[in-house]
């Protein structure tokens, strides 16, 4: 049974543009709920360059991703918001009300009154690797390991040399038919440990390693049955039932298409009085969205999620009239603000 | 200016004015190189810049870093003569630099 959770608004990104969001519509009383598809946030901040400094952010010269993250966390505290991750937003459906029920890929469902997306780049998904019949045979292609008795006495081919290839690798050793790990080059980046650990199993015999790269799948109409590895100096086949590619992330709009929204060259059309897009309560802030003039900055995104709890408050509360306050004046904000 | 041509994997020549200073990345935005994505906007953290240098150029350019290599890891299609456009600074002497672009950065 999927747990229906009640909230004034639901947030799609827990960016610094998403932890924002929650601020200003905090001040307006409208409560949130938060989703991010990673496991943690700060959205690209956190995924992408977390060490890196960031020099156009006001008052800061100069702060790091992760740093802004923390401080944005610490901003939105007074409001309490519940962050739910590794949750991505899937089905969208509108009630009589207009108010909108929002599955995910995981047991949680929400019925939101407006729903503000700050996806950034979209939801970050496993990059797919450029092989022949990938598609082909995509159902014996796994990019990580949700039972692990599916990869009971199988032989398996994992391809790259990061830390998730590497982990894999260590884990289906144990419970593989055979395991294969081919990386471009005979150099890894995981944690010293996990590299001496897979360096271990070559040489005990339990895994195989190559230098090179995967080309082609072979199999019949339904299944796979071996890769085709190419060399610097010979190409070769070797049996295989699942392959499994490690080649980090991308982002993509993924389920988001499906919503009906209008989208320009891959971002969501809003209107820049209201943030709102073509669906009624929905709105889209941050690098996900586009208009004349857009530029793709934390900066731009802060602005926006200003304008846009203003419009959602007044989409929600058409009949009450909504006057600017300042939270260096205003003894309400401060109460909401200091209520910690 | 530093001459920079881009082949697409159609096999479509751009010549390009680059600065000394900038990184080929920067100049192949500038010059509306779409096989160039750059998702991360030149951060080394994302791998979709990802060029094919002609081979006669690639002893002319300072090896790529360890953290650049790590990065090429999760490029698509990688080759002897991959590398990252954006950990690439323009110089005088890449005057006449030839790179390939690949079909997909993805």
């Amino acid at each position: 049974m999927s747990k229906i959770i009640k909230t004034d608004a639901l947030i799609i990104g827990a960016g610094p543009v998403g932890l924002f969001a929650v601020f200003e519509l905090g001040l307006l009383n409208i409560n949130c709920h938060v989703i991010d598809i990673l496991d943690k946030p700060g959205g690209q901040c956190a995924q992408l360059y977390p060490e890196k400094p960031i020099y156009d952010i006001p008052a800061y010269p100069m702060i790091s991703g992760k740093d802004l993250t923390d401080k944005l966390l610490l901003q939105i505290k007074p409001f309490s918001p519940k962050l739910h991750f590794e949750v991505l937003a899937s089905k969208l459906e509108r009630n009589e009300d207009g108010s909108w029920i929002i599955s995910t890929n995981s047991d949680l469902k929400f019925h939101a009154n407006i729903i503000v997306i700050a996806a950034g780049g979209g939801s970050f998904e496993p990059k797919k690797p450029n092989i022949n019949n990938l598609e082909k045979y995509s159902k014996h292609v796994s990019y990580s390991i949700d039972k692990i008795n599916r990869f009971k006495d199988k032989d398996i081919v994992i391809l790259g040399g990061g830390d998730s290839a590497l982990d894999w690798t260590i884990q289906l050793s144990e419970i593989a038919k055979s395991l294969t790990l081919i990386h471009r080059r005979d150099n890894f980046r995981g944690s010293p440990a996990t590299v001496n650990k897979v360096m271990d199993l070559r040489d005990n015999g339990d895994l195989k390693f190559y230098v090179g790269q995967v080309t082609d799948l072979i199999g019949d109409d339904t299944d796979l049955k071996s890769v085709y590895v190419n060399m610097k100096d010979k190409e070769f086949q070797i049996p295989c039932d699942i392959l499994m590619p490690f080649f980090g992330l991308t982002m993509s709009l993924g389920p988001l298409v499906e919503w009906q929204l209008e989208l320009a060259e891959d971002r969501i059309a809003v209107n820049t009085e209201t943030f709102q897009t073509n669906l009624p309560g929905i709105y889209a802030v941050g690098d996900i969205n586009t208009y004349p003039g857009k530029l793709k900055l934390i900066l731009s995104g802060f602005h926006e999620t200003a304008l846009m709890a203003h419009a959602a408050f007044k989409y929600m509360n058409p009949d009450e009239r909504l006057t600017l306050q300042y939270t260096t004046t205003s003894s309400s904000l401060q109460k909401k603000l200091l209520a910690q | 200016m530093v001459n920079i041509n881009f082949i697409s994997s159609k096999g479509v020549l751009t010549k390009a004015d680059g600065l000394v200073g900038e990184t080929i990345m920067e100049c192949a935005q500038k010059n509306d190189i779409y096989e160039i994505e750059a998702e991360c906007g030149g951060g080394c953290t994302c791998a979709t810049c990802h060029v094919y240098i002609q081979k006669e150029w690639i002893e002319k350019l300072e090896k790529p870093t360890e953290m650049e290599e790590d990065m090429l890891d999760f490029a698509t299609n990688v080759r002897e003569n991959s590398r990252l456009s954006c950990q690439i600074k323009i110089d005088d002497k890449l005057d006449g630099l030839v790179l390939e672009t690949p079909e997909s950065q993805f």
